[in-house]
């Protein structure tokens, strides 16, 4: 278990060398994505102006306010509260998130499934868990709202955020086929006889 | 005395609620925390729930909200003994403050058309903000409760209508089964929400209002209570634990609310609340509005 500190983007390389439990934190920039911007990406053929490639994303839709663009909110919105939502909604995106956009890393809460660990392993990606409902925590992370595409999908538009200290992150699935999620579920789903047994009811 | 309540009172209430439900989490569920604290022996686990309650802090000391999902509205008015109020001006007053507080914040507004997925920035929509209301002759005045209800943890509701022949042992087998799907995806720990008997409609309002009740709180009936004690034991035994990253802390507790049912039903549903089970009340009576969870 080792912590790594990683200023995004990175290679290939800097995500197959992480391992389920290591930890990592982000420097320097992450960008915002959920269902309606992956729907819009993936499934209606829109495209992006901003560069992914090699970078990490995070699943969110964040609180903003509308302000004037100045050096200090370069995209017209500053930060009010940002933090993660569930993961396994976006689950079929991941692989083309990767192909198509050469995205590496994928910041969620929940988990991910099979088609997103296959992708991991294929393409080289890893998921990093984010502790869900600590957006407060998260929003002290995010210096700027650096630029915003496919803005009418807003709060689900496509955000670029200015980072410092992200993290620390849980590697929960990486590029080698483990998923700490698959090992919680396969040893919960163990004891369910004994917590059935606990209620007296038969399996 | 007769307490009249005027809607412009209702409207700036229903703003400060929606505000103040999502920064302060309320006192009932810092203990509960304090509970899983002390009793995690999980190394991830004690690290996750570590953050948790230093969220919490950052939240207040930050004057921001706690979770970036505002959720979706709801407001449970009980109007108690000595009131007067124009409940449709009460409704038209709730749905004007809860549109104030995401513009005026701002708030995201997490709420869209079902088919078109138009957001129009208000967290309104049909039938959105959720409205309940109810009658109380336990007291003097008017309270209203503002729940914002996150997606992470509404997403995974479940009903099944079982039959008698499946007896108790199907509502038992049911809840342990949601736990177990529900993985990390709601948000662990939660606070299951059970509900038990009624018609299939019921059954589920019975599961959101177990969910949403008090931590420390008990099934107004016996049989209920103890229901609700098993099976806290029981999914704790699961391991799922924090954000489903395994551990001792997969729910804060599980609340059953019941309701007779049909001779031919044994209906079971499932909500829950996920960790941040954020809350906040506001009680109208001659002396003013006091606001609490």
């Amino acid at each position: 278990m080792a912590h790594y500190e990683l200023n995004m983007p990175v290679s290939e390389g800097d995500v197959r060398r992480l391992r389920i439990n290591d930890t990592v934190t982000l420097q320097d920039r992450l960008f915002g994505i959920r269902d309606a911007t992956q729907i819009a990406l993936f499934d209606r053929g829109r495209d992006t102006r901003l560069d992914l490639r090699g970078h990490a994303v995070i699943h969110t839709a964040p609180n903003v306010k509308k302000v004037p663009p100045s050096p200090q909110f370069p995209a017209g919105y500053a930060p009010v509260c940002i933090g993660t939502t569930t993961s396994m909604r976006m689950e079929r995106f991941t692989e083309p998130l990767m192909r198509r956009l050469g995205v590496r890393i994928v910041v969620g809460k929940g988990g991910l499934g099979p088609a997103s660990l296959a992708a991991f392993r294929e393409i080289g990606g890893v998921y990093l868990a984010i502790i869900g409902g600590t957006a407060a925590l998260e929003t002290t992370w995010i210096e700027a709202i650096e630029d915003v595409d496919l803005d009418d999908l807003n709060p689900e538009s496509l955000w670029q955020f200015r980072i410092r200290d992200f993290g620390p992150l849980l590697v929960a699935m990486d590029s080698h086929g483990g998923s700490l999620y698959d090992s919680v579920d396969h040893a919960a789903r163990e004891r369910r006889a004994a917590a059935l047994a606990a209620l007296n009811v038969k399996g | 005395m007769t307490l009249r309540i005027d809607p412009g009172r209702i409207e700036q209430a229903a703003k400060e609620l929606y505000i103040r439900a999502l920064k302060q989490l309320p006192p009932d569920i810092k203990r509960g925390f304090d509970r899983l604290v002390a009793n995690e022996t999980d190394k991830t686990a004690q690290a996750v729930l570590g953050v948790m309650v230093k969220n919490i802090a950052v939240a207040e000391a930050t004057d921001n909200l706690l979770c970036q999902d505002t959720g979706i509205p709801i407001y449970n008015v009980t109007i108690g003994r000595n009131v007067v109020v124009d409940g449709v001006a009460l409704k038209a007053a709730i749905r004007r403050g809860c549109e104030r507080a995401t513009r005026e914040h701002p708030l995201r507004s997490s709420v869209v058309h079902p088919i078109t997925r138009r957001n129009e920035h208000t967290s309104c929509g049909p039938g959105i903000p959720l409205i309940h209301i109810d009658f109380d002759d336990g007291f003097e005045g008017l309270r209203i409760e503002m729940i914002p209800k996150g997606s992470g943890s509404e997403n995974n509701s479940w009903l099944r209508m079982a039959i008698p022949a499946e007896g108790i042992d199907a509502i038992k087998r049911f809840v342990v089964d949601c736990v177990l799907d529900a993985g990390g995806k709601t948000c662990p720990p939660t606070i299951v929400g059970v509900g038990v008997g009624g018609t299939a409609d019921l059954c589920v309002h019975l599961a959101k209002r177990a969910a949403t009740r008090p931590l420390g709180t008990h099934c107004a009936d016996p049989q209920g209570a103890v229901l609700e004690d098993e099976l806290t034991e029981a999914v704790n035994l699961l391991g799922v634990g924090p954000q489903g990253l395994g551990g001792n802390a997969t729910a804060f507790a599980v609340h059953v609310e019941l309701a007779a049912t049909h001779i031919t039903m044994n209906p079971v549903a499932v909500n829950m609340q996920c960790h941040s089970a954020r809350r906040a009340s506001a009680l109208f009576t001659e002396a003013g509005i006091d606001y609490g969870f």
